[in-house]
């Protein structure tokens, strides 16, 4: 671990950015107009991308084996034996996420130039942005769990303010609620799952039972006193260097992974809570209902945030915690099945999307999906190199889109666009590009990241399915062919043929409307040049990571094999041959290309009636299954019915019992402080005031009394002091 | 019969009884000057007698004289207020009219 | 004898005198029954070999009090009503009070347990006496007094004084 401060830089420069536009960004855009908005809103972003290449640079000149760079900042929360503090590390894999996070960061910051332009909050906007880098970069360089739910609940947090940005509107802001709290479901498990990882990891097991003690030579509670005295054992930290310290111990690996909790597998709940907050965070099923919602912000937002990086974290996060999930099959399996089931599903609604927005939504959920399938089946690497290369197209693909949708007026219908390749050349062609990666046309990036998938999960070892990856693969194939067909469709129904939006230049509405008369045109070079860049990164990202199959070098597996060799001993594989690569790289090829000829077919220039016909169709099982996949499966209406009504009768009888309850209790104790307050008020005015005025009285008698002794006659006194005089004379002759 | 020490205390204490009856039964203020002059020779028979039935000769005797002299002022001062009585209450020294100190 | 004879005759010359001044509605005869009182008294004083005390009463008694009583009586009175004017009021509680308060005290001096001196006591002179101690051991006591005659004195003449005065 090399100490290299600069490291700070990384995340701190957005977060300035952030709080510079925050704090001024109003008052300086009205003053200077948006250029005092923008230059620094890019450029501190900008120089975290060139300190990751210095970080980069720094770490190719170390030895594999300790290339991470690490800056301790601040002791955040000693307690105890736990130290999680404010610090960085940059290993091989955070440099990847890194340099994806701030290239392509970036990138949309100087997109985003153009498309908000004619935006009054653009301060507001830039700031957002600047924050949500900020939270990224501290989640992917915390060096501990602490630091790392830090920047996952700010990504969250950030996903919220962007998505709700236009929140004037309802629907907008309901977006952005939703989106807030399907994650924290994600986060509620994802911190389940640390708790328990904490506690289990807390204390010794290597004696077969659980003993709150550092572990002892000697098996004899007295003597194992002693052995913690005189070698105290590494307190449990939250670094993640830490526990993977840990769990590399055999002994200690062995009975961690023997460890029961109420009968259930200990690494396998932690293993599952844990990927509850991926699935949160991922948008993978269930809780991926979020994502097309979401679409509701801005262009670049949906770029950034719910394609490139953001909905990446979770996956990122499986990377990470590799040593732990490696260590449980059922874990394993759970999550490439989950991932796979994801892929497909996502890919069969985007079938009939027609919002184009949605439709890149639907595929960054399967294609989320495909990286699961990956990091589930022990393919770190190749996971982390899709998610690399799916930045790069998706990013491409958003903003592609985002131009078409400033260039049609803000409409996303594509049953209204068409004929833009004319109009929109640059765009379309860079669509075109990144539409050929996804789907996994041969050369491109995305065909050497999806195959690579998809020959690791046929070659998978770990799962406990029978036939193993079989059916993963086979499931994969089916999702790619999927992506493939619908990803042309949208590139067909958007460039292609006539512009069917034109009849809106007909509408003779008011003259706030009048702008729309005239037809789209390509957007401006801000955009376009960003487009161009990630077209190209499109096609060549795929040279970091070209396949041992051809006896080329795997520079982005080389790369990350430090980060992932402590568990590389854990995944096994099926030992199927070369011949089984070949044959499944040549049937990826073939679907991706049947995919699209389906789709040219069908969707090409609009001219094939048989879409038209599908959806007329009075067949019962056409119609029902083209409504029942064009309403997503209904799962909003289902989770409305299911858990928000279940929250909302929790939420009347809860206030049933306050206000029946609890507001009774309180009524009953209405008559006893009345009742209280009375016999206070009695007691103030009988009892003391009466004291009060009784001495009063008392005295004034006894003047009055006493006033009788006065007469006036000197006989009186005389008498009385006479009678004075004889009882003395008789006292004192009685006492004396 | 031999004259003892109580023979003139009995006479006194007589003296005394006179002077008080003198003193409460009288409605002119000069009467109850009277009674005051009786009892003051009361009690200097007594000292009188206990200086002589006690051998100190003198002391009692002295005492004595100083009641006398004290009576004396007493007597003064009494009757300067009795005039001025008289003239306050209508030509009345009747001690029953001057009653306007009554509570 | 002769001694106890002249005791018992003083006595009574004394308690009936002091019967007359308590009893007697005219205040003339009440003044000059007190005049006798006095005298007995000093009689009484010789007896008791006081002599100097004797003359003393006599002097300021009957030529000094028993004067300034009977113009004080001149003064404030009208004669005609000499037959009835020393009447009393409620004769019988004070008789009551004065007999109760006699029993009391003739009861106090029997009881006590008297120790007088032994042997008869000593009949002489006294004069001299009396004039060493009023100037010798008691000349405090008759400083005080003569200022206290002065402020009888001035007091009595400014109580007696007339309001017209003060117009």
């Amino acid at each position: 671990m090399v100490d290299f401060w600069w490291l700070a830089v990384i995340p701190l420069a957005p977060l300035l950015g952030a709080v510079y536009n925050g704090l001024l960004g109003s008052r300086m855009q009205a003053r200077f107009g948006k250029p005092a908005v923008h230059i620094p809103a890019i450029a501190l972003p900008a120089i975290s991308f060139a300190v990751t290449v210095a970080a980069f640079a720094k770490m190719v000149s170390l030895p594999a084996e300790e290339r991470s760079l690490f800056v301790h900042l601040w002791n955040w929360l000693p307690v105890g034996g736990l130290d999680a503090g404010l610090a960085f590390i940059m290993d091989p894999l955070t440099l990847v996420m890194c340099f994806v996070v701030t290239f392509v960061g970036t990138l949309i910051h100087v997109y985003s130039i153009g498309y908000m332009h004619d935006e009054p909050g653009y301060w507001r906007f830039f700031s957002y942005l600047n924050l949500f880098m900020f939270s990224m970069l501290v989640l992917v360089l915390g060096d501990n769990f602490v630091l790392m739910f830090v920047g996952w609940e700010g990504v969250g947090l950030c996903s919220y303010l962007l998505i709700s940005f236009w929140y004037k509107e309802h629907k907008n802001a309901v977006a952005g609620m939703k989106a807030f709290v399907v994650n924290r479901i994600g986060d509620f498990g994802f911190m389940l799952g640390v708790f328990l990882l904490f506690w289990g990891m807390q204390g010794d097991w290597t004696q077969g039972r659980f003993q709150p003690q550092a572990p002892a030579a000697s098996p004899a509670a007295a003597s194992a006193q002693q052995a913690a005295v005189a070698a105290p054992a590494p307190a449990v930290g939250l670094t993640f260097r830490n526990v993977k310290e840990r769990l590399t111990d055999p002994a200690f690996r062995e009975a961690f992974i023997q460890k029961k909790v109420f009968g259930i597998s200990l690494v396998a709940l932690i293993g599952t809570l844990l990927f509850v907050g991926a699935m949160g965070k991922s948008a993978q099923l269930p809780l991926y209902v979020w994502l097309p919602d979401a679409m509701a912000g801005p262009t670049p937002v949906s770029a950034l945030i719910h394609a490139a990086t953001m909905v990446t974290a979770g996956v990122y996060m499986v990377a990470r915690l590799n040593f732990i999930f490696a260590l449980s099959p059922f874990v394993m399996t759970w999550i490439a099945v989950i991932g796979v089931l994801t892929a497909v599903f996502a890919a069969t609604i985007g079938f009939f999307q027609h919002d184009i927005k949605k439709v890149l939504a639907y595929s960054t959920i399967s294609q989320l999906g495909f990286m699961f399938i990956a990091v589930g089946v022990g393919a770190y690497g190749v996971g982390i190199f899709h998610l690399m290369t799916h930045a790069f197209f998706k990013a491409c693909l958003f903003l592609g889109a985002g131009s078409v949708i400033v260039g049609c007026h803000h409409e996303q219908d594509m049953r209204k666009m068409g004929g833009l390749k004319k109009l929109m050349p640059v765009t379309a062609a860079t669509y075109f590009i990144a539409c050929c990666a996804i789907a996994g046309f041969p050369l491109t990036s995305g065909f050497f990241s999806k195959d690579e998938i998809l020959w690791k999960a046929f070659n998978a070892g770990n799962l406990i399915l029978p036939g193993g990856g079989i059916a993963v693969w086979a499931l994969g194939a089916l999702a790619a062919v999927g992506t493939s067909f619908y990803m042309f469709r949208s590139y067909y129904m958007t460039f292609s043929g006539e512009y069917r939006g034109a009849d809106r230049a007909h509408d003779r509405e008011t003259g706030a409307h009048a702008e729309h008369h005239h037809a789209p045109k390509e957007s401006p070079r801000s955009m376009t040049a960003v487009l161009i860049a990630l077209a190209a990164l499109s096609l060549l990202g795929g040279l970091a990571g070209l396949p041992h199959l051809w006896h080329l070098p795997n520079y982005l597996d080389q790369w990350l094999e430090p980060v992932f060799a402590g568990t590389a001993g854990l995944i096994r594989d099926a030992g199927h041959g070369a011949s089984a690569e070949w044959a499944l790289m040549a049937l990826s090829i073939a679907l991706a290309l049947t995919g699209w000829q389906l789709a040219r077919w069908l969707y090409r220039d609009n001219k094939s009636p048989v879409p038209q016909k599908l959806y007329a169709s009075r067949t019962a099982w056409v119609h029902g299954i083209h409504t029942l996949v064009y309403n997503k499966y209904y799962v909003d209406e289902i989770y409305n019915a299911t858990v928000i009504n279940a929250v909302m009768l929790g939420r009347l009888a809860l206030d049933w019992f306050d206000r029946t309850v609890v507001d009774g209790l309180v009524n009953v104790t209405r008559p006893i402080v009345l009742g209280l307050a009375w016999l206070h008020g009695k007691t103030d005015s009988q009892v003391v005031d009466g004291a009060v005025n009784g001495t009063a009285s008392m005295i004034s008698d006894a003047g009055g009394v006493l006033c009788l002794l006065q007469t006036g006659n000197i006989r009186t006194y005389l008498y009385v002091a006479m009678a004075g005089g004889i009882i003395l004379i008789l006292a004192s002759y009685v006492l004396f | 019969m031999h004259i003892g020490l109580t023979h003139f205390l009995v006479l006194s204490a007589a003296m005394f009884c006179m002077g008080v009856l003198c003193l409460l039964s009288r409605r002119n203020a000069i009467g109850l000057l009277m009674g005051i002059e009786l009892i003051v020779n009361a009690a200097n028979i007594n000292l009188v007698a206990f200086s002589h039935y006690f051998g100190n000769a003198v002391a009692g005797q002295i005492f004595a004289l100083f009641g006398i002299v004290l009576a004396a002022v007493g007597v003064t001062v009494a009757l300067a207020i009795v005039l001025a009585l008289y003239r306050t209450f209508h030509k009345s020294i009747e001690v029953d009219s001057a009653s306007t100190l009554r509570g | 004898m002769t001694y106890a004879i002249m005791f018992y005759a003083l006595c009574a010359l004394i308690l009936v005198s002091s019967a007359a001044v308590a009893l007697s509605t005219n205040i003339i005869y009440s003044a000059f029954s007190l005049l006798f009182a006095f005298m007995g008294v000093g009689l009484i004083y010789a007896m008791l070999s006081a002599d100097f005390l004797a003359v003393t009463q006599l002097i300021l008694y009957v030529g000094g009090i028993l004067v300034l009583i009977l113009f004080a009586v001149m003064l404030t009175f009208q004669i005609e009503e000499t037959k009835r004017s020393n009447q009393s009021f409620s004769r019988g509680l004070a008789l009551l009070t004065a007999a109760g308060l006699f029993a009391l005290l003739t009861a106090a001096v029997l009881l006590a347990p008297w120790k007088p001196h032994a042997g008869e006591p000593p009949f002489g002179p006294t004069t001299a006496e009396i004039g060493n101690s009023l100037l010798g051991a008691y000349r405090l006591p008759f400083e005080v007094v003569s200022v206290l005659l002065v402020v009888g004195m001035v007091g009595a003449v400014v109580v007696a004084r007339k309001e017209t005065r003060e117009r």
